[in-house]
């Protein structure tokens, strides 16, 4: 620092001026200071007072919410079919797990989880949001809830809940008609933004009725205002609102003849639907084989997934709405009305050789050497194709078409609370237009005459044509209790022409037709029904000169499906139903099913002694059978993964006698 | 000052500055109370160990005023270079454990060196000034010496690392620099280079920690959970508190757990919360009061080393005071300053009562004076 100009000298007194006035300015500016500091306070403490004083409310109280317990689905006798259970469960809160490995290690200990959980826990930790709670375990013993309660500072983000789980006291037997509830999605969440589904262990419904029947059966939460620390210790609870249950759901379901049937479907592929004739209630809806609702409610691990997903019997399908099938010869009594429709004389007859020949086609009956002369009542009885087809080529495709969506097939039936139906087709020439592009054909018509061809029907679908021609009215399925349905009026088809067709229907039964063994065995009961084969695969020409090979030689997959349509009693008809077994080699797999379901109506006793006869056969009854086809999955993956043989047979022959090997 | 001159009370009793006493009795009582309810309504952990800690320190405040200005003038060097190797000391022993401390074990008690520095750094300043003649205040020679009094103990200070102390010695040292008569451009200057050189310091000096708390102070929401808390906390206490505040031991922040560090550096928080802006005024008028009773005592001292030292040490208080009300009130960055008197913690105690022990040494002086 140097200076050119002559540096102002300072004297004693000077410096004592100079101290007192930058004193007396340090003073001034330390008070100022002081004055902006109260002033900044004041700005806090009155100005923006109400904004902290909320933040320093949403700090000290703790809203948490109460779960609603879930509202009870009941059948038509009040009998449960979902009810909640109390229950000990642990859930993690990814939002609060700091090491995953340790804190699965630990409960691995102490819950005794397997491979498997872990896998399936690891997983839905990987897609779970933050605030998505993810089950561990449930359904647990009490010593085991207290270990982990004991435990809990050591384990942050473990979540001890006791509360309630659904449960489905006939299992499998309901799964398709009920569906199941789960946690909710973090789509699920972010569509409703409601805090409740936020809550851990609070789950909603998946499928089915628990889902499309959500907001009857949910309920209200309650609510729990508390007072905690910062590290969430309970100070003191300030006020609590109990939840509201959820409503009771009462089903027109027979649950009774909901598990029977599902039993008696035994180790089949297949569906059955009651329904009342005159009210259009369904009784029982079944498609069997079904996974345990109870089990998925509860979260599934992979083993089980890939076991379900990869069953050729598929358990996942809902078949009642979700299988669709050529309705084959159970369409012949609704054509038979389609052909009374056209003026066409019911005792006028066709003479059936086993073949004909139409547009240059040639054309079979399923009785190679042929009916001989037949009229309408042994058509329908007899089921004879060749009646059809002449028939139908005479009167065009239009009328069977007409009468087919009359009585309800290729319908929706948007009365029913259900997330999906497939519903199907009914072929005429404008749809086949529409759809292809192409005119209709003569040989078209013959196909849809025998339910074949374009021709696809739901099982469900089935059952409500039963009905109608049982009824001679436009009933509607339902499946809610109480639920009014409008369209029960009566179908525009003259009572002459439905006797005829009646009277058809009972002699498949009752006289010399198709079905005989399917006879009610209740006194004064008579069963009216239709058989029905769909094939599932092209009969060749070559084929048909050698001869057309049975469907037990076939592999599962390519014989033939059996179907049943039929109600009870003949003279005043109550019950209608329609069974389907898919690939069951023909009705003969159907129609024994819907004798016992429909018996179990009039005589619980015998139908009973009849299916513990049949599930003596086939190993034991459904969850048995589902438990030892999950051990043999299980085993044949361990072997897989193990690099050994996958065929359980192989697996049995490669082990060595002496070491078990 | 002294109106108790009867002849029942004995001289050297008499003789003490009993208004000052008695505020600071009141503001050391007042934070006892808040500790008291600070620790949910108990005397332990807190308010019982700072009550004996402040009559142990206060004791001996009473008796560093019986010191003469010759003694203070005497040690102020010596003690300089006593405490500076302690700093040193305190560096060298953090390399050799690995690990870093700002305390020096004496076996009857801890000592940090930073703490003891403030004011004697105040002192060694006042000295420096005291002997340099008049004449020489305009030439270079009364820069530097005192820029190195100041840069020594400071960048010893800063490598600990502790902002807060750092920037009370800088400031405090600059305020002696400035009442002693060096020119004004050298501080506007001086100003002007600072706010030049906070973006590079921040960029170069600041340890990541450091850097983070000045930018949540200039941010707090943006990371409402993490560094961002403190403040915040410390805001909701203040401003939920009202103009009567929440009433005593009702505060919902602090005895939650919310606010953290209630009994140390965010105590005046726990006392808004509880005693509202009222309280808060109180306790601002009660540490204007001392401080300007010190800034007092330097104007009417007779020598430029009882001078500077007694503004000096008011403006250290007055540092403490402002820094830490500007942290709590979000005005400034969480830098881990205490509130003299009032904070839970010994070493900002006994700092502050060495200092107030010093000013009544040199109001007892000026009395004897003038008498």
């Amino acid at each position: 620092m140097k200076r050119r100009r002559p540096l102002l000298s300072i004297n004693d007194n000077m410096r004592k001026t100079m101290y007192s006035r930058r004193a007396m300015l340090l003073g001034g500016a330390q008070l100022g200071v002081a004055g902006l500091l109260g002033a900044r306070m004041a700005w806090i403490s009155i100005a923006e007072n109400e904004q902290w004083n909320l933040l320093s409310e949403s700090n000290r109280v703790q809203l948490s919410l109460i779960p609603p317990r879930r509202g009870w689905i009941v059948d038509r006798q009040g009998q449960p079919i979902a009810m909640n259970r109390s229950d000990f469960r642990v859930d993690l809160i990814p939002d609060r797990l700091q090491e995953p490995d340790r804190i699965i290690a630990a409960l691995t200990d102490l819950l005794e989880l397997t491979e498997e959980d872990i896998a399936r826990i690891r997983a839905d930790l990987d897609e779970a949001a933050g605030y998505q709670p993810v089950q561990v375990a449930d359904g647990l013993e009490w010593e085991q809830f207290a270990a982990v309660n004991v435990r809990l500072p050591d384990l942050p983000g473990v979540a001890p809940l006791q509360g309630f789980s659904r449960y489905y006291p006939a299992g499998p037997a309901v799964a398709h008609l009920v569906g199941y509830v789960g946690a909710p999605s973090r789509e699920e969440y972010e569509e409703t933004r409601d805090p409740i589904l936020m809550v851990p262990g609070f789950k909603i419904g998946k499928d089915m009725l628990e889902k499309t029947m959500e907001e009857h059966l949910r309920g209200e939460p309650g609510a729990r205002r508390a007072e905690v620390t910062a590290r969430g210790e309970l100070v003191r609870e300030l006020e609590t609102r109990p939840d509201v249950s959820g409503d009771v759901l009462r089903l027109t379901i027979d649950a009774g003849l909901q598990a029977y049937a599902a039993r008696r479907l035994g180790p089949e592929s297949g569906s059955v639907v009651v329904m009342d004739t005159q009210t259009g209630a369904i009784l029982a809806m079944v498609s069997m084989p079904a996974y345990d609702p109870n089990s998925f409610s509860d979260g599934i691990s992979h083993l089980e997934w890939n076991m379900l997903s990869e069953d050729d019997h598929v358990p996942l399908r809902n078949k009642t709405l979700q299988g669709l099938y050529p309705p084959g010869s159970t369409v012949k009594p609704m054509n038979a009305l389609a052909l009374l429709g056209e003026n066409i004389d019911p005792e006028e007859t066709i003479t059936c050789s086993g073949r004909t020949r139409i547009a240059g086609g040639n054309f079979h009956c399923w009785r190679r050497g042929g009916h001989g002369a037949v009229n309408m009542n042994r058509a329908i009885a007899e089921s004879c194709d060749i009646y059809f087809y002449q028939m139908g080529v005479r009167i065009g495709m239009q009328p069977f078409a007409d009468t087919a969506r009359n009585l309800g097939l290729g319908e929706r039936f948007d009365g029913l609370p259900v997330p999906y139906q497939y519903f199907g087709t009914v072929p005429d020439p404008a749809w086949k237009l529409g759809r292809f592009g192409e005119e209709w054909q003569t040989y078209d018509t013959v196909n849809a005459t025998i339910g074949q061809g374009y021709m696809l029907t739901n099982p469900l679908q089935l059952a409500v044509m039963s009905a109608r021609l049982a009824s001679g009215r436009n009933v509607q399925p339902h499946l809610i209790e109480g639920q009014t349905i409008p369209g029960a009026a009566g179908l525009n088809y003259s009572a002459e022409h439905l006797a005829i067709v009646r009277q058809g229907m009972s002699d498949v039964v009752n006289g010399r037709g198709t079905a005989g063994r399917a006879r009610l065995p209740v006194e004064g009961v008579e069963l009216a029904g239709k058989t029905g084969t769909a094939q599932v695969r092209r009969i060749t020409m070559a084929e048909r000169r050698s001869g057309v090979r049975s469907n037990a030689s076939l592999p599962w997959e390519l014989r033939d499906h059996g179907l049943f349509v039929c109600y009870a009693p003949t003279d005043n008809p109550r019950f209608a139903a329609a069974v389907v077994i898919e690939h069951g080699g023909g009705s003969g797999s159907a129609y024994p099913v819907a004798r016992d379901v429909l018996t179990f109506l009039y005589d619980q006793d015998r139908a009973m002694e009849a299916l513990e006869r049949y599930e003596a056969g086939w190993g034991g009854d459904i969850a048995t059978r589902m438990a030892r086809q999950e051990a043999e999955y299980r085993a044949r993956q361990r072997a897989a993964e193990a690099g050994t043989l996958t065929d359980p047979l192989e697996l049995r022959e490669s082990r060595d006698p002496e070491t078990g090997e | 000052m002294s109106a108790l001159n009867d002849s029942l009370v004995p001289e050297p009793l008499a003789q003490l500055p009993w208004r000052l006493i008695v505020l600071v009795l009141a503001i050391s009582g007042f934070g006892l109370a808040i500790l008291y309810s600070a620790a949910g309504g108990q005397l332990q952990p807190w308010a019982l160990n700072q009550a004996i800690r402040f009559l142990l320190f206060f004791a001996m405040a009473i008796m560093l005023s019986r010191f003469r200005e010759e003694h203070w003038k005497f040690f102020a060097f010596p003690l300089y270079g006593a405490t500076l190797l302690g700093l040193l000391g305190v560096e060298i022993m953090g390399q050799v454990s690995g690990g870093s401390q700002r305390w020096l074990d004496l076996g009857f008690m801890r000592i940090q060196p930073s703490e003891i520095m403030k004011p004697v750094l105040i002192l060694a300043l006042a000295k420096f000034y005291d002997t340099l003649p008049s004449g020489e205040l305009r030439r270079l020679v009364a820069i530097w010496p005192a820029l190195l009094l100041i840069v020594l103990p400071a960048a010893l200070v800063v490598i600990q690392p502790d902002l807060g102390t750092t920037v009370v010695l800088v400031a405090a040292g600059a305020t002696v620099m400035f009442l002693a008569g060096l020119p004004l451009r050298l501080f506007i200057g001086g100003a002007v280079a600072i706010a030049a050189a906070v973006p590079l310091a921040f960029q170069f000096l600041l340890q990541p920690y450091q850097q983070n708390r000045v930018l949540t102070f200039l941010n707090p929401e943006n990371d409402p959970l993490g560094t961002g808390y403190h403040i915040t906390q410390s805001k909701i206490a203040i401003g939920s508190g009202g103009l009567f505040g929440k009433g005593y031991l009702n505060g919902t922040q602090s005895h939650l757990a919310y606010l953290p560090e209630g009994h140390t550096d965010f105590v005046f928080a726990t006392m808004a919360e509880e005693f509202g802006l009222f309280g808060g005024l109180l306790l601002i008028l009660g540490f204007a009061l001392l401080i300007r009773w010190g800034i007092r005592v330097g104007q009417r001292a007779e020598s430029t080393f009882s001078k500077l030292t007694a503004a000096g040490l008011a403006t250290t208080i007055f540092f403490y005071f402002a820094i830490n009300l500007m942290m709590v009130m979000g005005l400034a960055p969480v830098v881990g300053i205490p509130l003299p008197l009032v904070s839970y913690g010994g070493s900002a105690m006994l700092t502050v009562l060495i200092c107030i022990g010093i000013l009544m040494s040199i109001d007892r002086e000026n009395r004897m004076r003038r008498r």
